[in-house]
């Protein structure tokens, strides 16, 4: 029988903002344990939350982003339950179905023929729990800096859209990288600060309901997500096809073993009694507020990547070296390409020699002495065949050191490439007549030894020599 | 004439014509305090030191010039407000020992104000009760007669007040908690409007109906005490920037006001002793030219099953901090859950207990709809019943509590006698409207309570009305052991 594999994602990403969610501590990570507290982040007797604007904003562009519907009456629930690390005994979060500040959107997620929708069932707010930690002598502590961080929490749609772990994948890297773009998120797997449980099912095809879920915990990277969905899928199948049966259990994934193991039973939805919070006025939203945010929208990666490929003629490939967790380096790509010049060749040397010297330095773009205007100057002078390949590296990185433009290193070193064709003739005679030895062997049929002969040819012209030019004359002296 | 007997404003001008020192009147009521509270247990921590310390640095800003209102006044706060320092125990075992490190927002006002601490007043635990009795600690007695209970569940506040150990106190009102201790002590207690003063530092019972509130013998003397407390703060999003005005709050006004007397709180449910006097107090507010008519409110006959839904669903949230992990008691287990179950278990008394589990219970998933939610939409309908009486009166008026003091331990074995004692004070927290109850006579020799409820944020009113219904009102005098 031949299966379905469906998957719903729950993304958490903690938000960019100067202080927490609820109160004035500052929202950084690490650091001492428990110094970014404060009675409200700590869940103090008589301590109240105060709403961070900051974080609103950054949840309703996002929102606003995923084509997702905004609640202009929104309000915060507490989720009640018990554990050591969630200070208040409840998580202040949003409930409902039309509640939460963003609902009932979709986003983009390129597919071998175009792009595929992906659903959004919600985008909320809500705010992060401290952490246990484990310490020696079999006992436990908690770091309550993380206590109150902001948390989004984006959840997909219910049928799901996504069936691969290659969708899967798009859609967190589109997703990531939006939230990136916003400035919402800094979208760091590594320290937590977005993170994906993804909920599997199996179902044979032309099924139309959908098989017995399982949780994915502990996925620590995309390809943890791609891998642990694929195991888990097929975990699935044998187990059917055994005659197995499955539950509805969370698992985690164990990366050292490349293996999912069961970590709790769901025998039933765990109640926590969500109701509004008391503490806190609803959220009211107005048409200006939202309307002023969306049109401040930038532009998301995935409309960019379009642009790039349909308008541009760039390779999916070379788009997807531009689009990037800096904005900045499409926004540099962008205003090189607004000042006239190739998209291709200017993509190739952002991402060749630039891209290269800038990781050696450790630099952002926009801090080199190289300007998008360079990057244009340079791709001009290689366009009109002024200057040649391997000239243009020297130059770029001259510019690079020194800032000057790359066409005022040209005239100023007289670099400009050699295209009069009879002065390369001459050149080309003169290599012939010194290596006899060369000119028999081709002759005798080694043709490869030609490559030999350019060489020479470029020497005796500083490098200056089109090589092209050279290779053509080359070819024709030697067949005369 | 005793210190301690003084009103708040002839402190004041004792203070400032230099009659007295902030340090002889606070130790005055140290003296008092020492004398009486062995009997009237209306406080659960008192610290002279810091009590002396205060009045010393009160006195210098006297000295200086200073002529702040609640300069070298002492004041007591009731022991769920948290103050920086001193132990803030809700009269629970399971902040026995807890020393807050951070000062509330009202303690804090009061504070930078110049009043001087006396300390922290007794209560039923986290505030649930009407009686006191409910402290995990001791019962306070009513200091008209040490017998009776003093109210709840501010009665350390309203018995400090009531027996002059402390001219103002500070409770907090969720259901009447202010009002209906004040009624049973013979003095003057005032419940804001929702969202008038801050509720950062109060420890939360019910945050949608928490109110913290004044008690004084006079009503001039709540007003003082209230304006040292209001204002929107930034700490509390459910606190609102509304206009005040202070000048209207001292002009005595009755003749010509509209009042409506609920025909729902004069009825069997109130004692007949209660009845008469209130009744001989519109009397003579009628006489001098108050216009009282009954109304119908028929809603306020589901207010206390309504109340009795909301505030244990909040409380059953609120007091989930409350697990050992941070603060407070912490009984060991085998595992974290374990710890935190045996940390509430033995932390929290019965009657919190019996509150948290009918507030999980009514938020649960299958009861939310039948309980919760529509305990939700009688408070609308009562809130709105209200709101149309308040387009045609200028407040409302009637008993304060439905009967007077009542002796220790006589409804420990009915706990719907004693949930019944806020049957006329929840309105005006399900509304969120400001109230006060002010003595209006004595029955059997304890004091009756008459209170007024305005529209919400109409505070200035309802102060005129109220002092001017002060003037009209029998004098009941202090307690004999006062």
């Amino acid at each position: 029988m031949r299966y379905v594999t469906s998957v719903g994602m729950e993304v958490h990403a903690e938000l960019l903002t100067k202080t927490k969610m609820f109160c004035r501590c500052p929202n950084a990570f690490g650091g001492e344990v428990n110094t970014r507290v404060c009675p409200v982040c700590l869940g103090l007797p008589g301590s109240l939350p105060v709403i961070n604007r900051q974080a609103v904003e950054h949840v309703v562009r996002t929102a606003l982003a995923l084509n997702c519907q905004i609640a202009m009456w929104s309000v915060f629930h507490r989720k009640n339950y018990f554990y050591p690390d969630l200070p208040k005994g409840y998580q202040i979060s949003q409930y409902g179905e039309t509640n939460p500040i963003g609902y009932h959107g979709w986003i983009e997620i390129p597919s071998e023929d175009g792009e595929n929708k992906v659903s959004i069932q919600r985008v909320h707010l809500e705010e992060d729990t401290g952490k246990l930690m484990h310490l020696p002598g079999g006992k436990a502590g908690v770091d309550f800096n993380r206590a109150g961080v902001p948390l989004m929490e984006i959840v997909t749609a219910f049928p799901p859209d996504i069936h691969t772990p290659d969708e899967a994948r798009e859609y967190l890297h589109y997703l990531r990288l939006t939230l990136i773009h916003l400035g919402a998120s800094d979208g760091k797997m590594e320290q937590g600060s977005f993170r994906c449980e993804p909920n599997i099912s199996v179902a044979p095809e032309g099924s139309d309901k959908l098989g017995t879920k399982t949780e994915l915990k502990n996925l620590g990277s995309f390809k943890a997500v791609s891998i642990g969905i694929q195991h888990e899928a097929e975990r699935m199948i044998s187990t059917i096809d055994n005659g197995g049966e499955l539950h509805q259990e969370t698992r985690g994934w164990d990366e050292g073993r490349q293996i999912s193991y069961p970590m709790r039973k769901k025998e039933r939805e765990h109640d926590y009694r969500y109701f509004p919070d008391p503490d806190l006025p609803p959220m009211v939203f107005d048409e200006e507020y939202i309307e002023g945010l969306r049109a401040a929208l930038p532009e998301l990666p995935l409309q960019r990547r379009k642009r790039y490929i349909r308008q541009l003629g760039l390779s999916a490939y070379d788009a997807s070296l531009l689009i990037t967790d800096d904005p900045g380096w499409a926004e540099y790509f962008d205003e090189a390409v607004s000042l006239g010049g190739s998209p291709k060749l200017i993509c190739n040397w952002m991402n060749g020699d630039f891209l290269a010297m800038l990781n050696e330095e450790g630099l952002p773009a926009r801090e080199s002495s190289v300007s998008p205007a360079h990057i244009v100057d340079l791709v001009a002078l290689l366009e009109s065949n002024r200057i040649n390949g391997k000239q243009a590296k020297e130059i770029f990185e001259q510019s690079f050191k020194t800032g000057e433009k790359p066409s005022d290193i040209v005239k100023r070193e007289g670099l400009e490439q050699l295209t009069d064709e009879s002065e390369i003739r001459k050149a080309v005679k003169e290599a012939m007549n010194q290596n006899p030895d060369a000119v028999q062997k081709y002759k005798e049929g080694k043709t490869n030894i030609q490559g030999f002969l350019i060489g020479q040819v470029m020497k005796k012209t500083q490098g200056k020599a089109n090589p092209e030019i050279v290779s053509r004359v080359m070819t024709e002296e030697l067949e005369r | 004439m005793s210190l301690v007997s003084l009103s708040v404003s002839e402190m004041r001008s004792g203070l400032l014509n230099r009659e007295f020192s902030a340090v002889e009147l606070a130790q005055a009521h140290l003296d008092r305090l020492s004398e009486l509270d062995p009997s009237v247990k209306a406080f659960v921590t008192v610290d002279p030191e810091t009590t002396l310390a205060q009045a010393k640095h009160a006195q210098a800003r006297i000295d200086s010039g200073d002529a702040t209102p609640m300069l070298g006044i002492p004041i007591a706060l009731k022991d769920n407000m948290v103050t920086k320092g001193m132990r803030t125990t809700c009269s629970s075992k399971i902040l026995e020992n807890y020393v807050p490190q951070y000062q509330g927002t009202a303690a804090s006002k009061l504070e930078s104000l110049g009043a001087v601490f006396l300390g922290k007043t007794n209560l039923d635990e986290f505030a649930m009760g009407t009686s006191t009795e409910y402290s995990a600690f001791f019962a306070t007695r009513n200091p008209w007669n040490l017998e009776c209970v003093p109210g709840g569940s501010s009665g350390g506040s309203a018995a400090a007040v009531a027996s002059q150990m402390a001219p103002i106190s500070f409770g907090s009102d969720t259901g009447g908690s202010v009002r209906q201790p004040a009624s049973l002590c013979g003095v003057v207690g005032f419940k804001p409007t929702y969202g008038r003063v801050s509720r950062y530092g109060l420890i939360a019972f019910a945050s949608s109906l928490d109110q913290i509130g004044p008690f004084a013998r006079c009503v001039s003397d709540a007003i003082d005490a209230f304006e040292s407390v209001m204002g929107r703060d930034a700490m509390d999003s459910t606190t609102i920037e509304a206009s005040y005005d202070a000048s209207v709050a001292r002009t005595p006004a009755l003749n010509g006001k509209r009042l409506a007397m609920p025909r729902e709180l004069f009825s069997d449910d109130i004692s007949p002793d209660v009845r008469a006097v209130v009744r001989d107090a519109l009397d003579a507010m009628s006489n001098s030219g108050a216009i009282i008519e009954e109304v119908s409110l028929p809603i306020i006959e589901h207010g206390v099953s309504t109340y009795y839904i909301i505030a244990p669903a909040e409380a059953s949230s609120n007091l989930a901090r409350f697990d050992g992990v941070r603060y407070g008691l912490r009984v060991d287990g085998a595992n974290s859950i374990d710890m935190m179950t045996n940390t509430r278990s033995a932390g929290f008394g019965k009657e919190v207990q019996e509150r948290i589990i009918i507030g999980t219970y009514v938020l649960s998933s299958g009861y939310y709809d039948a309980f919760y939610a529509k305990a939700c939409q009688a408070r609308t309908l009562m809130k709105r019943q209200f709101e149309e009486v308040f387009t045609k009166y200028d407040a409302v008026i009637c008993p304060t509590s439905p009967t007077t003091a009542f002796r220790l331990g006589e409804k420990l074995d009915d706990p719907m006698a004693l949930k019944l004692a806020d049957f006329c004070t929840i309105p005006a927290n399900m509304g969120g409207f400001p109230a006060l109850s002010l003595p209006c006579g004595l029955a059997n020799g304890l004091p009756v309570g008459l209170q007024l409820i305005a529209k919400s944020f109409d505070e200035e009113h309802l102060f005129s009305i109220a002092l001017a219904t002060e003037e009209v009102l029998p004098k009941i005098g202090m307690p004999a052991i006062a």
